[in-house]
């Protein structure tokens, strides 16, 4: 059902704006310093010149901070002391330009947000509203090792439509139903022309080529999760790191989260933040008993979830997909790549203490 | 290699092979350009990983934890005010250390060598005084001393203040320096400019805590806003629980901080966080004329009671 369609770049403008009509509109947009990806108030268009985003598009269905519930201890209201729902924002939203890579973790997180024993409403809810418009890479940065992660520049996994820019026009291939649907609300209907498939293969091949940072994690699924656990190289790996939490944050994949009750008079609301795997709150138990009381645990932690109790749980690769945020953040320069290059290495030395 | 890796390679694996130390806190080359990492080296066949350039940002201090161990520890003038800070608030003993001390003429801003090319840093490099960055379709060189870290460029220590080893002969210390320009420029403003001028400032803050934990000062069992029985502080993104952290921490750190900088190049937003910690350190430096680090002999400004304290209420 894939159709070709082409797109002027005078006319982008005002196709969005009049896709308004029928959408909130999301995209990549300069505040400050960096590009962040967030919902674009009226007038305020996409930066589709942007390379990426310092924290990842996640946010739109999983926000840093999202109220659940609302209680008032009022007790003259009606329903003093009883958690209500917090209405839910039902508008269509079109996220425009977002990176294979990201589209691909939101496929990643729906694994565990929607899943068959757990439906989770919040993140289902603003997944369904969402029509994904990804915006293909064609300048990968070097940090970018998607095409190891089972993802890449033009990868269409997760999207409802792909644009690919070149130069004075768009190409967009549509991929679903409500890729389809955003394209007539903007009035994007012109098709491409007749070389336009070869067009694609060949930037898509050109961008690919482009990738030079590539991981393997083949071995690691083999090992056994207490080789690895205990390692001796977790030492050395892990010692840089601060512990702070800003991989976590900038990870389109991580998805883990901590929920808090906040009082105001007698006001009160249930909220969820993400959680990091780096603070020493991260699953600290009621009784005090803390599973991952050093700083080497949380890392280790941070890197098993991803490169193996995650592929061994899901059976789906990694849960990583290769976006290079964390790599470019960390304050200590700790690398992802060279951590699972350790890892997958691992069990050719197994039972050798690798401790300097 | 530059003289400096050279010698602390050379030192370090003296010391760890005449079983002076159990194991060396240094530098070892990043996978990125402008970035290294800090590592534990324990044998001495490994020392050839250690290195030492304008991109040794973080402070190691905060790498000695509460260890036991005998440590070899690469310190630059503001790693050594640390170190003094460690010993004199008892996280560590002196004869456990032997200090390699790295006179430091200042380290590389990241941002600003970022800035000075079209395009993403692919290399940088450094020769006869200037730094050039290369980006896949820019290069652009810079003298040395315009691409240093501001705290670096205000800095009146460079030379470490206590040491048992040094990699290269002292370095002139400037002298008459103004370090809080752009400090009094916020305490002369309004109360409500000042407020809208933080509330910009901590706008894009995630609360990743990469300045705390890039902090040497940082070292509480259980931070504040960690604290979670009874909670301190909200733990999402109120403004006001982000600003609570940021001005309390401050405070903590107050007549402890060195200005050496590690929140700041911690920070994945390019907040300027030191704005907020400089100025505890200029009201300790006013009130009680106190730099912190620079002593073993005398108690910090804030641990310690003199009868002509500035303050009414202490008399």
């Amino acid at each position: 059902m894939t159709t070709l369609i082409h797109i002027d770049k005078q006319n982008w403008d005002r196709g969005i704006e009049a896709s308004r009509k029928q959408y909130h509109i999301a995209g990549p947009v300069k505040d400050k310093e960096f590009h962040v990806f967030r919902r674009l108030e009226n007038g305020e268009l996409p930066d589709m010149t942007y390379k990426s985003t310092r924290l990842s598009p996640k946010s739109l269905l999983f926000p840093q901070s999202e109220i659940m519930f609302a209680y008032t201890l009022d007790e003259t209201a009606e329903n003093a002391g009883m958690m209500q729902d917090v209405k839910a924002d039902d508008f269509p939203c079109a996220v425009i330009g977002i990176r294979p890579y990201d589209a691909k973790a939101i496929q990643i997180m729906k694994l565990n947000f929607d899943a068959a024993e757990y439906q989770d409403p919040y993140w289902i809810h603003a997944f369904v509203r969402s029509t994904f418009i990804g915006l293909a890479i064609n300048e990968p940065e070097s940090v970018d090792f998607s095409t190891s992660c089972g993802t890449g520049p033009f990868e269409e996994t997760g999207l409802d439509a792909l644009m690919v820019d070149c130069m004075d026009h768009y190409l967009i291939k549509i991929l679903t139903d409500k890729g389809r649907a955003w394209m007539h609300a903007a009035g994007f209907t012109t098709a491409a022309r007749e070389t336009a498939p070869q067009t694609l293969e060949s930037m898509k091949a050109e961008a690919e080529s482009k990738i030079a940072s590539k991981v393997s994690f083949d071995n690691i699924r083999e090992m056994s999760v207490l080789d690895l656990y205990q390692a001796g190289f977790w030492e050395d790996a892990a010692f840089g790191c601060i512990n702070c939490g800003a991989c976590t944050y900038a990870c389109p994949t991580c998805w883990c989260f901590d929920i808090q009750d906040e009082k105001y008079g007698v006001r009160g609301i249930r909220m969820r933040n993400w959680d990091s795997c780096m603070t020493p709150l991260f699953t600290l138990h009621a009784s005090g008993h803390n599973p991952r009381s050093t700083g080497l645990g949380r890392t280790r932690q941070r890197f098993m979830h991803k490169l193996k109790y995650f592929p061994d749980k899901y059976n789906q690769g990694i849960m990583c997909v290769g976006c290079g945020r964390c790599i470019v953040q960390c304050p200590a320069n700790i690398d992802i790549r060279k951590i699972c290059d350790r890892m997958n290495r691992y069990e050719a030395r197994k039972g050798d203490c690798q401790c300097q | 290699m530059t003289d400096a890796t050279h010698k602390i390679q050379e030192i370090s694996r003296r010391i760890l092979e005449n079983g002076k130390v159990d194991k060396i806190i240094g530098y070892q080359k990043g996978s990125m350009p402008m970035m290294n990492t800090p590592c534990v080296i324990r044998n001495p066949a490994n020392v050839g990983q250690l290195v030492w350039d304008s991109h040794c940002r973080l402070n190691l201090a905060k790498y000695l934890g509460n260890t036991k161990e005998r440590v070899g520890i690469i310190a630059k003038g503001c790693d050594s005010r640390n170190i003094v800070m460690h010993i004199l608030e008892n996280r560590i003993q002196r004869e456990q250390m032997v200090i390699i001390g790295v006179p430091c003429n200042g380290m590389a801003d990241k941002w600003k060598l970022s800035a000075l090319v079209d395009g993403e840093v692919v290399a940088v490099t450094e020769a006869n005084g200037n730094i050039t960055v290369t980006s896949v379709s820019d290069e652009k060189a810079i003298p040395r001393a315009q691409a240093l870290q501001e705290n670096c460029v205000l800095c009146k220590h460079r030379n470490p203040v206590i040491y048992d080893e040094l990699t290269a002969e002292l370095v002139e210390e400037p002298q008459n320096m103004d370090r809080h320009e752009s400090i009094r420029k916020i305490e002369s403003m309004t109360p409500d400019e000042r407020w809208r001028f933080f509330d910009d400032m901590l706008s894009s803050c995630t609360r990743c805590h990469a300045c705390r934990n890039a902090c040497p000062l940082c070292y509480c069992p259980t931070c504040f806003v960690d604290e979670s029985r009874p909670q301190w502080v909200g733990k999402g993104m109120d403004p006001v629980d982000i600003r609570s952290y940021h001005f309390l921490r401050a405070f903590h750190c107050a007549g402890r901080c060195t200005d050496c900088g590690a929140c700041e190049a911690a920070c994945p937003m390019h907040i300027p966080v030191r704005l907020l910690t400089r100025k505890l350190e200029k009201d300790c430096f006013d009130r009680f004329k106190w730099s912190a680090g620079l002593s073993l002999d005398q108690r910090p400004a804030m641990d310690t009671y003199t009868p002509n304290d500035p303050n009414d209420f202490f008399k």
